[in-house]
């Protein structure tokens, strides 16, 4: 006998019911097909490709009106179905009702619309359907700006289709990185870097506030203030399965309309499929677990027993260019092991999820063509450890090549500068190795590259290498870590010409061996990076040892030390008070005064810092940065205020200095001194920095050691003010920050670039009044009290998350 | 098990990590990527590093003191002979929930 079945909507996973019951049993159903849009059927995830003018609707459709005609469907198309009467088994159309034996809800999902104010506003639309593509696509007609909120599968898919049509955009995501559900960092940042090349403004952890406009929507207002022009305003921020029917049916319904494996709703008459559905508390977003469910759900229909499993699913970007490749879990529940595959110079990033001896995760970046092969063995948990070695270079692998060390280098344009001091780039160098400068002396004598400071040797090496192939021996350089092939002057250099400003950048353009570096090479980069930009990079904390990370020094029991700054050594009986006050309230068991003029207090709980700095900074104390490499103490002796002997006022001199530097990070920390008169009190002749005050105004020398080295400073120059004293010390610090090796002291740093070359930078007026300027460009970001800040903004991330040794009130 | 809730992800930085106190002592919750939570004492075995003040990379944080390099996934310290105690932890949407049992807390009644 032939059952009434009525279907409500016609989507991508109804549409395969249909299919498959036609094809099964034509004669068991008399179908009934409503869909709110009108029309049928059609391939959704081909609007992308409709939006960027890749495909027309009409290649799209998958059921068109002969097809259902031909298989006896009846079309409501256009028609919403307002309710449900699950008594009188009928569905209530707009148009009047329809009897049913069984029936089906395929309503599939609404777009999520996040609730801030202009959400309403035209000109403000979400990507769902046909109808939402020609909006975009009438809108791109007129050209302009738009801005997509939501930087995920969706959200990208519009963006690069309006960029393609012409206009303007800006993609705003709340998260720190694009499709952060499908893709980790490092894949996240190749996918921005790629889209950015095509024109698309990217905003991360961007949080909309509303959107603002008169009649139509002319502009988004982010949390932080930011307003963003716009004609056109796409919120793609997620979806939400379509219940309502259900809901008001009766049915169980949790995030989605509840099921059964055989799709069944709480009414056994009533089946659901699509996005709209939930299964043991999975929701679903995607078609490929869709057609499982169609499949499943028209075995039902026809009486044959199966059953809806979940299963991993693969995920990929349909915008032409961005390559990428997502699969199973890659983030989520430890016990897993990473192997990590980057090639800068093809732009490729494969990361593989091993837990056990099964893959469980993949995710790439630029060749995706192994993508199916992963997926297939996650999905069929193949155990891998035979093949665990290759198994990143995917199933062609015949013992092939390795990762190149040099393709770093290889991959770098013609235009990157490789040597910073005389301006020389990688095409003048390679020019002059292939006419016939086969060693490093005769590149340096033709190009003058690596003939200065000489800190870029190692990359002309590698060019050399590169363009000779065998020809030339590689002498071996000690890279930063196990984590790269490049050394420290490698990456500074390559930081620089390359303008990389993040370190997901680094790790990738530089050929990164681990996931996010390590203990030793993290520190280096972050200060590698918030040194060269100093606007554009954010501080990583998580990247700086304990000390720098929470503003004191970690002592051998786990204590920490506090150290206010007195500048220039100066300090008064307030802040005496203030400090022994503190003593006293913080149980404080030793207070020190320290070689460099302070006042320490050692041995503070890690959870009382935040309360001890705020008390000293009602004093008016801040941060000594006794922790920091970074500018640490400006010693100095009383000089003319005090002393017969004094020839300038050396107490003022340090202070004022002290002002100027504090605050600054440098590659290993910086102590500065400044005397009186030759006979040297504030001992600065053993400083980094040391200013001699002599009748003629000031001798200024450098490198100066006494630690496990001891070494007296070299003179850089005299000259006759204090304001120059001052400007030529900003000077070579700022010159130390720019190139030194992280962790080198000046004097080594010296030791390896000369005092000729640094008197030549530090003499030459362009040069040092470019330092002094690049210098508090980095300073008005840097120049302020970390206690403060973390008193008052991070105080609560210097106690336990939860203290579980109470017991609970009952 | 005996699931308690620790706290949002948020609470921890990405690569940073927090400590918990517990009756076995200060737990540390490590926070290796956007989604990834691990559990181990906060105490290394070395000489006492507390580990929630050392540097997470991957899945390993190395301990602010001598830095010895601890693989979390099973506590051992890499090239040396020590290994931390790690917890059950796992997340549930964006709440980190920590095995009481296993951090000495009787079951809630
Ligand atoms: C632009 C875009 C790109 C995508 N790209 C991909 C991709 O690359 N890969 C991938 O796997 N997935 C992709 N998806 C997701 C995929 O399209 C969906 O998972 C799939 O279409 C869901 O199928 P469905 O049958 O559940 O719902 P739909 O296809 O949404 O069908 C539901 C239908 O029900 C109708 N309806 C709703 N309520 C009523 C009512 N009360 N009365 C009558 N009719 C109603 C709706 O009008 C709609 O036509 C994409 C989606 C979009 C929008
Ligand atoms: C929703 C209800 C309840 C919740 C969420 C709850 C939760 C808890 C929690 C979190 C603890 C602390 C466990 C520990 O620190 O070891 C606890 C302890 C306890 N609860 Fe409850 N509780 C509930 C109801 C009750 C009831 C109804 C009783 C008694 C009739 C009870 C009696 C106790 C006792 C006696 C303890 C102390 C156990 C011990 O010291 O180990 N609780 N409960
Ligand atoms: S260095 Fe010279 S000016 Fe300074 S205190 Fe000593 S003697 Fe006096
Ligand atoms: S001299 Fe050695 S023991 Fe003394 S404080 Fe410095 S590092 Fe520690
Ligand atoms: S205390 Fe951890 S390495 Fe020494």
């Amino acid at each position: 006998m032939t059952q009434k079945l009525v279907i409500i909507g016609a989507g991508m996973a109804s549409g395969r019911v249909i299919e498959t019951l036609v094809e099964t049993a034509p004669d068991a159903f008399d179908i009934t097909l409503f869909n709110a849009e009108p029309r049928g059927n059609y391939n959704r995830i081909m609007l992308s490709p409709v939006l960027s003018g890749e495909k027309t609707y009409e290649e799209i459709v998958t059921h068109d009106d002969g097809w259902y005609a031909q298989h006896g469907v009846t079309c409501r198309f256009g028609e919403h179905v307002v309710g449900i009467d699950r008594t009188r088994k009928v569905v209530i159309g707009q148009n009047g009702e329809a009897p049913y034996d069984r029936l089906i809800i395929g309503t599939g999902s609404a777009p999520f619309i996040i609730p801030i104010p202009g959400k309403d506003l035209p000109g403000v639309i979400t990507y769902r359907d046909l109808d939402d593509t020609n909006a975009m696509i009438d809108a791109a007609q007129k050209g302009g700006k738009a801005v997509v909120i939501g930087g995920g599968l969706l959200g990208l898919e519009a963006a690069a289709g309006l960029a393609e049509r012409g206009m303007e955009v800006t993609v705003v995501h709340l998260m720190g990185h694009l499709m952060e559900r499908q893709l980790d960092e490092a894949a996240g940042y190749l996918l921005r870097r790629d889209l950015e090349k095509r024109g698309i403004t990217i905003k991360t952890q961007a949080s909309t506030k509303a959107i603002l406009g008169e009649d139509k929507a002319e502009a988004v207002l982010l949390e932080d203030g930011e307003t963003l022009g716009a004609d056109l305003v796409v919120m793609a921020v997620g979806i939400r399965p379509e219940t309502r029917l259900a809901t008001d049916a009766g049915l169980t319904v949790a995030r989605g309309i509840e099921v059964t494996a055989q799709m069944q709703t709480s009414d056994p008459d009533i089946y659901a499929v699509g996005e709209c559905v939930e299964f043991d508390g999975h929701l679903f977003g995607l078609v490929a677990p869709l057609y499982d469910q169609a499949k499943v759900l028209a075995h039902t229909l026809t009486g044959e027993t199966d059953a809806f499993v979940v299963r991993d699913i693969a995920t990929k970007l349909k915008v032409t260019g961005c390559d990428l490749f997502s699969a199973g879990d890659f983030t989520e529940a430890p016990g897993r092991e990473d192997i990590v595959f980057r090639d800068p110079a093809r732009g490729v990033y494969k990361r593989l999820v091993i837990e056990g001896d099964r893959l469980v995760g993949a995710v790439m970046y630029g060749d995706t063509a192994d993508g199916n092969w992963f997926f297939g063995l996650i999905k069929d948990g193949t155990e891998i450890d035979e093949m665990r070695d290759t198994l990143i270079f995917g199933p062609a692998y015949q013992g092939g090549d390795q990762a190149d060390p040099l393709s770093a280098v290889a991959a770098l344009p013609r235009d990157a500068e490789i040597c910073g001091c005389n301006g020389i780039c990688k095409g003048t160098i390679v020019d002059a190795i292939e006419g016939g400068a086969t060693d490093l002396g005769a590149v340096k004598a033709q190009t003058k590259a690596s003939a200065s400071c000489g800190t870029c040797t190692g990359l002309v090496e590698q060019l050399l290498q590169v363009t000779l192939g065998d020809g030339f021996e590689l002498p071996t350089a000690q890279p930063i870590c196990g984590c790269c092939d490049l050394t420290h002057e490698d990456v500074r250099r390559l930081i620089k010409s390359q303008e990389l400003k993040s370190q997901e950048a680094v790790w990738q353009e530089l050929g990164w061996k681990t996931r996010n570096g390590c203990h030793v090479c993290r520190p280096a980069v972050n200060f590698y990076l918030l040194a060269d930009w100093p606007l554009e990079y954010q501080d990583d904390p998580q990247s700086r040892f304990v000390n720098e990370r929470k503003h004191a020094n970690i002592q051998k029991d786990g204590t920490f030390s506090v150290v206010p700054r007195m500048w220039g050594g100066i300090t008064n009986p307030d802040e005496l008070r203030a400090i022994a006050d503190a003593a006293d309230k913080y149980n404080v068991p030793t207070v020190k005064v320290t070689g460099g003029q302070r006042i320490d207090l050692l041995g503070v709980k890690g959870e009382d810092l935040p309360f001890i700095w705020a008390d000293l900074n009602k004093a008016g104390l801040v941060s000594g940065h006794a922790y920091s490499k970074g500018l640490r103490t400006v010693k100095t002796c009383v000089g003319t205020d005090h002393c017969r002997f004094g020839t300038q006022d050396s107490t003022r001199l340090g202070i004022k200095l002290e002002q100027a530097l504090w605050g600054s990070w440098t590659p290993h920390k910086v102590k500065l001194a400044v005397s009186g008169c030759p006979r040297n009190c504030a001992e600065a002749t053993c400083k980094d920095v040391g200013i001699i005050c002599v009748d003629s105004g000031y001798q200024v020398s450098v490198g100066g050691a006494a630690g496990m080295d001891v070494k007296e400073t070299e003179r850089l120059i005299d000259v006759p003010t204090e304001a120059e004293a001052i400007e030529v010390t900003v000077a070579f610090v700022q010159l130390y920050r720019e190139n030194a090796k992280y962790l080198d002291r000046p004097y080594k740093w010296l030791g390896k670039v000369g005092l000729d070359w640094m008197k030549e930078r530090i003499m030459d007026a362009n040069e040092r009044a470019r330092l002094i300027e690049a210098f508090e460009l980095s300073q008005s970001i840097y120049r302020k009290d970390p206690w403060a800040e973390h008193a008052q903004e991070r105080a609560a991330s210097y106690a336990p998350l939860a203290d579980l040794t109470l017991e609970a009130a009952e | 098990m005996s699931w308690i809730d620790i706290g949002h992800i948020d609470d921890i930085p990405l690569r940073g990590a927090r400590v918990v106190k517990t009756p076995v002592g200060c737990v540390a919750l490590f926070r290796t990527a956007e989604a990834e939570i691990f559990a181990a004492s906060n105490t290394c075995p070395h000489k006492g590093g507390p580990l929630t003040d050392g540097i997470v990379h991957g899945q390993s944080v190395t301990c602010p003191l001598h830095n010895w390099v601890f693989d979390l996934n099973t506590g051992q310290a890499q090239g040396e002979d020590g290994r931390i105690a790690t917890y059950p932890v796992r997340l549930e949407g964006a709440r980190i929930l920590l095995d009481g049992e296993a951090v000495g807390k009787r079951s809630a009644a």
